[in-house]
């Protein structure tokens, strides 16, 4: 089990260090920072709002983690599969599921390193007024489950090809889906034809209606179970496709 | 128990309809070198793919230091080191931290492994370029790169596709004499196209064409199995005309005798018998009748190149 976990470790450390080796993690930092807090202060009216909570600032995470996510995850495994390195993995003495899920959480810790880099936002708000504590902690707990099931998503898809592109676009397209769940937009395109059951999974499927609950400082074990599950069924599948399209 | 490091048998892989590696058998025992040799597509790569565990063979086994690469692949593939086809990399670490991050997945502890790296950078000239990027190194040393990380863990197999691909003849020079440096106690396969290649290091030759294995031997055997008529060559200084030309080939009584100008000095008389080699003293003695000035006199061998090329050629005919 130690040998296991120490495994999953050395691929993670590579993975994590690999965030900061090129420009990408200081660009991904920035981007994020910057439009996390332009979408704050100026979408969101963090000012003009006058109250001291940040809704304005988690509110436009779903929306946010669209993109960031996808641009996070997109190489994981389309750039193992381009670069032929994922021969190399695959011949060392580990399990495909050791290396998807080194490979996931390092992608999740780095989302964690961008969430901690927002807290002077928390201190701001602290600083202006008295907002409860307890809710921004469990929103920032939650805003970082729900950038994990993005994350767990884009992994897996990201292991059906070879282009980065490709990678970031499908991803983009199915967070976007899943942010939508609960909305007449797809739920419409699903109910004329499927019975109630099926509509009700769906809906129950949306980022947005569970992420919305968290951040009114609701946080129930379905929505926990449910991004959790999100996540290991994603990486399951990603432990799949690895296998099946490896040689490609 | 055999002493085979890898034993393999019937391996099969197809890929949709096409059919890449059909029925393989192949054994290597520790101190050989065994060379795959075969025209491109032939089908090398995906069997050592399948001999790495890499690829799963859709028949046959694949035994491992008497492991089963299948029912045990994480035990069996601690003994292999593995350079896949173009020495993949991770371009954007240096040469120190990769060949680090490859040797703690291969389980060395801190203590071994910096002995191993250090070791590596000896062995196999690495020093120079120890902390730089690996993107920023020439072809030459990536494949350096490669040979490393398959060595990193001092495997008992070592799999190595086309290792010299792409470096220059002195790079070639280098790669073959470590190759054979480290061949002793370990079961090496390397595939290439270059014939040379094979005579320069390998004890066994296995040429594979269209997936199938169309001959498995020493490189030495191989030349004397496809070698039924030899030809002996004699270089003389003379100029050779019709006449005198006419009284060679009456004088000497085999099947086949050809004679051609060399250059402008020289002319050399081939002569060859499919029924029995030719025999270098009654030949010799033959043209001193015609006092010409022998040069040079050898058996011409044929090179695996031509039995390679023969061998091929036969089985796509077919």
């Amino acid at each position: 089990m130690n040998n296991y976990l120490n495994k999953t470790y050395i691929i993670l450390d590579r993975e994590l260090k690999g965030y900061f080796r090129t420009p990408l993690a200081s660009i991904f930092l920035l981007v994020f920072l910057a439009l996390s807090s332009g979408m704050t202060f100026f979408l969101g009216r963090f000012f003009e709002r006058d109250q001291a909570d940040l809704t304005a600032f988690f509110s436009w995470h779903p929306w946010l983690f669209l993109v960031l996510m996808p641009a996070i995850g997109m190489r994981l495994w389309a750039e193992e599969r381009r670069s032929g390195t994922i021969e190399l993995l695959i011949t060392l003495p580990v399990t495909n599921t050791q290396l998807v899920v080194g490979k996931f959480l390092a992608s999740w810790i780095f989302t964690l390193i961008a969430l901690i880099l927002t807290m002077p936002i928390w201190i701001t708000v602290n600083y202006l007024g008295e907002p409860d504590n307890h809710v921004i902690l469990i929103s920032y707990f939650g805003s970082w489950l729900m950038a994990g099931a993005f994350l767990a998503l884009t992994s897996c898809l990201s292991a059906l090809t070879k282009n980065q592109v490709i990678a970031f676009i499908i991803s983009s397209i199915s967070g976007f889906v899943l942010i939508m769940a609960g909305f007449n937009l797809v739920l419409s395109a699903v109910r004329s034809w499927s019975p109630n059951w099926i509509t009700e999974t769906i809906s129950s499927m949306s980022f947005l209606s569970h992420f919305t609950r968290i951040q009114m400082g609701v946080f129930d074990l379905s929505t926990l179970v449910f991004f959790i599950s999100m996540i290991i069924l994603c990486l399951w599948i990603n432990v799949q496709l690895v296998q099946v399209k490896k040689a490609d | 128990m055999s002493d085979k490091l890898i034993n393999a048998t019937n391996l099969k892989k197809s890929f949709d309809q096409f059919i890449a590696v059909d029925n393989i058998d192949l054994s290597v025992s520790r101190g050989e070198v065994v060379g795959f040799l075969g025209p491109n597509g032939a089908g090398k790569s995906t069997t050592m793919k399948m001999l790495t565990g890499f690829l799963e063979p859709d028949n046959g086994e694949v035994f491992i230091n008497n492991i089963n690469l299948k029912s045990d692949p994480l035990k069996a593939k601690e003994y292999i080191g593995y350079l896949p086809e173009g020495a993949p990399s991770y371009s954007d670490m240096i040469v120190a931290d990769f060949l680090s991050f490859i040797g703690k997945m291969r389980g060395l502890n801190d203590n071994s492994l910096s002995n191993r790296l250090e070791e590596m950078a000896n062995q196999i000239n690495l020093k120079e370029m120890w902390n730089r990027p690996i993107e920023t190194l020439s072809k030459g040393f990536k494949r350096r790169v490669g040979i490393a990380q398959a060595l990193i863990h001092d495997p008992d197999i070592l799999i190595l596709d086309e290792p010299t691909d792409g470096l220059d003849p002195n790079q070639k020079y280098e790669m073959r004499n470590l190759i054979k440096r480290i061949s002793t106690n370990k079961a090496i396969v390397i595939s290439t196209h270059i014939l040379e290649e094979v005579e320069a290091v390998c004890s066994r030759a296995v040429i594979i064409s269209n997936g199938k294995l169309l001959a498995n031997d020493t490189p030495i055997n191989l030349e004397n199995k496809f070698l039924n008529k030899n030809t002996l060559s004699i270089k003389v200084s003379n100029k050779i005309n019709n006449v005198i030309s006419k009284e060679i080939k009456s004088l000497l009584k085999y099947d086949d005798v050809k004679i051609q100008k060399t250059d402008i000095l020289t002319y050399t008389i081939f002569v060859s018998d499919s029924q029995k080699n030719p025999n270098l003293n009654t030949v010799l003695k033959q043209i001193n009748k015609l006092k010409l000035d022998v040069i040079e006199a050898n058996f011409q061998k044929v090179s695996l190149e031509e039995i390679f090329r023969k061998i091929t050629s036969e089985n796509n005919s077919k």
